[in-house]
């Protein structure tokens, strides 16, 4: 069984890293790994995107045209990369900052105010934590206690933004499970 | 030791410093460049050195200096960094010195772009600077291989007193896959004293070493061709690395791929399977010396109709594929460049539309 996820979004949204967390978590679950990032000429501000393929087979094309699930960090991302996602694929819209919808009706469509929960919480950096644990709680895509630790090993050498990503990981989690 | 989710960059990085190879010269180029971040920080904990040269001519020529006093030293750049350390290159394969040079290949001619590509085919095993001369060429699919291959590259160079080249691409270097690191001592090049230039004393000899390239007596100079070529030949016969995949089935196609290239056809040759259709693949790990006889085996193959070359180029290896193939049966090209890299779906069409193509081939038969 394979899992591709794509999480898009702008540069300086965190986009990278949550793909490198769900790879870090996946690995450690006994998964083979493997994360693609965008490199084109990118800047603070551009679009910035990164591909995670999961599986528990030794992963051949890390180049994949149709990935199963989308977490979407704004309009452009949203726009480009739904009409991929294969058919029961989650697709997490950032509804604090895109006012549409997928517009497919074959896919699990998840809508959740990512930013505006982590301003909520005091640091608008952390919605891609947010977004990430929902993502997860969703697809269950790896074991969440798992992500817990590779979010814990991520931030436990600088400071209080662990406590403050912990923080986001409950509260992306809970408003996954209360989604609908 | 356990699994560690890294980049491919900052692994090459970390397997040249497990190799023992304490002295890293280079400049940077985008999708290269986080080789010397990474090293930057990590090189001085180990005692060893990295130096940013002022251009990546007087890095080739940091390396030519590093070696011939018998250091390890390796330096890594892209496709544009590759063309201006050629004649340092072409210096240190005609003074006979191991040296290690990792090209994360980018779009070309010219600045080009600064995705994947294959364009440095012909560059990197056929010549690249001037003169007789010919790297040893390994081409890594993914971050583990590549982790392994720097490790082997360092006494393959001093096995053959020849530069070796690494020859990956901005995916792999860009890419984090979980690795392990093979088991390592930290070695000195064994047999440095055979012509390094480190001091008479040091190595308790009365024999001075000499390192230079200049041989103005024609006579010299051939019987020292003669000496290169003999080892190019040593590296065919002792040195030859390839995977064979999906090769005992009864393909009617072969596929002939490497690096990047070769993990997306091996997605496509699974898939292809599920749907009933064999495709083999012979996926050179070493490109020069490159897989002949397997290549013209597997072509020779009952059944095998065509052979396809799959390059992010517009057609380099494929002029060695058909070198190898001898007429067997067609030869054919497909590939992307640009840093577009095929899909599987787009490697899987290819194939059948060749085959069709060829329906009327036999192949081995005529």
């Amino acid at each position: 069984m394979q899992n591709e996820a794509i999480f898009a979004g702008f540069g300086g949204q965190g986009i990278l890293l949550s793909g490198k967390i769900l790879a870090q978590a996946a690995m450690v679950q006994g998964l083979e790994v493997a994360w693609v990032p965008s490199y084109g000429p990118e800047m603070r501000g551009g679009t910035a995107y990164c591909m995670v393929v999961i599986s528990d087979r030794p992963i051949g094309s890390p180049i994949i045209k149709n990935p199963r699930h989308l977490v979407a960090m704004n309009l452009p991302s949203l726009e480009k990369f739904a009409p991929l996602v294969k058919p029961r694929g989650v697709v997490l819209i950032n509804s604090s900052l895109i006012s549409i919808r997928a517009g497919r009706n074959d896919v699990d469509e998840m809508v959740i105010p990512v930013t505006d929960i982590a301003k909520d919480l005091g640091n608008v950096k952390v919605a891609n934590i947010v977004a990430l644990a929902a993502f997860v709680a969703r697809s269950r895509i790896v074991d969440f206690d798992l992500l817990r630790e590779a979010v814990t090993g991520e931030f436990a050498r600088k400071g209080n933004l662990l406590a403050l990503n912990m923080e986001a990981l409950d509260r992306g989690k809970d408003a996954a499970l209360r989604f609908r | 030791m356990g699994k560690i989710l890294m980049k491919g960059n900052e692994a090459i990085g970390e397997a040249a410093v497990r190799a023992g190879c304490l002295s890293y010269f280079a400049y940077p180029i985008t999708p290269q460049s986080e080789v010397s971040e990474y090293l930057a920080r990590r090189m001085p904990e180990v005692g060893g050195v990295f130096l940013q040269g002022e251009s990546e001519v007087a890095v080739s020529y940091m390396i030519f200096g590093a070696v011939g006093c018998g250091a390890r030293a390796f330096t890594t750049s892209s496709s544009p960094g590759i063309s201006l350390m050629s004649e340092g290159i072409s210096y240190i394969a005609g003074a006979e010195l191991p040296a290690v040079f990792i090209n994360i290949q980018r779009g070309g001619p010219g600045l080009g772009g600064i995705l994947p590509s294959q364009g440095d085919y012909f560059q990197s095993t056929k010549g690249g600077g001037h003169g007789d001369y010919h790297l040893m060429v390994m081409a890594p699919a993914g971050v583990q291989e590549a982790v392994e291959m720097v490790m082997m590259a360092f006494p393959l160079a001093e096995k053959y007193r020849n530069p070796v080249m690494i020859l990956g691409d901005g995916l792999i270097g860009q890419m984090m896959e979980p690795i392990t690191f093979p088991d390592h001592l930290r070695t000195e090049p064994p047999n440095k004293d055979e012509w390094a230039s480190n001091g008479m004393d040091t190595r308790k000899s009365s024999k001075p070493n000499l390192v230079k390239s200049l041989f103005l007596d024609p006579k010299e100079l051939n019987a020292h061709n003669l000496l290169l070529k003999a080892k190019y030949e040593r590296m065919k016969k002792e040195d030859v690395r390839y995977e064979p995949y999906n090769i005992d089935s009864d393909y009617q196609i072969l596929i002939v791929s490497y690096g990047t290239m070769s993990r997306v056809c091996k997605t496509a040759i699974d898939n292809m399977k599920e749907d009933g259709m064999e495709v083999g693949m012979i996926r050179p790990q070493t490109l020069f010396p490159f897989p002949e006889a397997a290549i013209h085996d597997a072509a020779s193959k009952a059944g095998c109709r065509v052979v396809v070359s799959i390059e992010m180029s517009v057609g380099q290896m494929v002029e060695d594929v058909e070198r190898c193939v001898r007429g067997k049966c067609p030869v054919e090209w497909y590939g992307k460049c640009g840093g577009e890299v095929p899909t599987p779906e787009e490697i899987a069409g290819a194939v059948r539309s060749l085959l069709e193509k060829n329906a009327g081939s036999f192949g081995a038969k005529y």
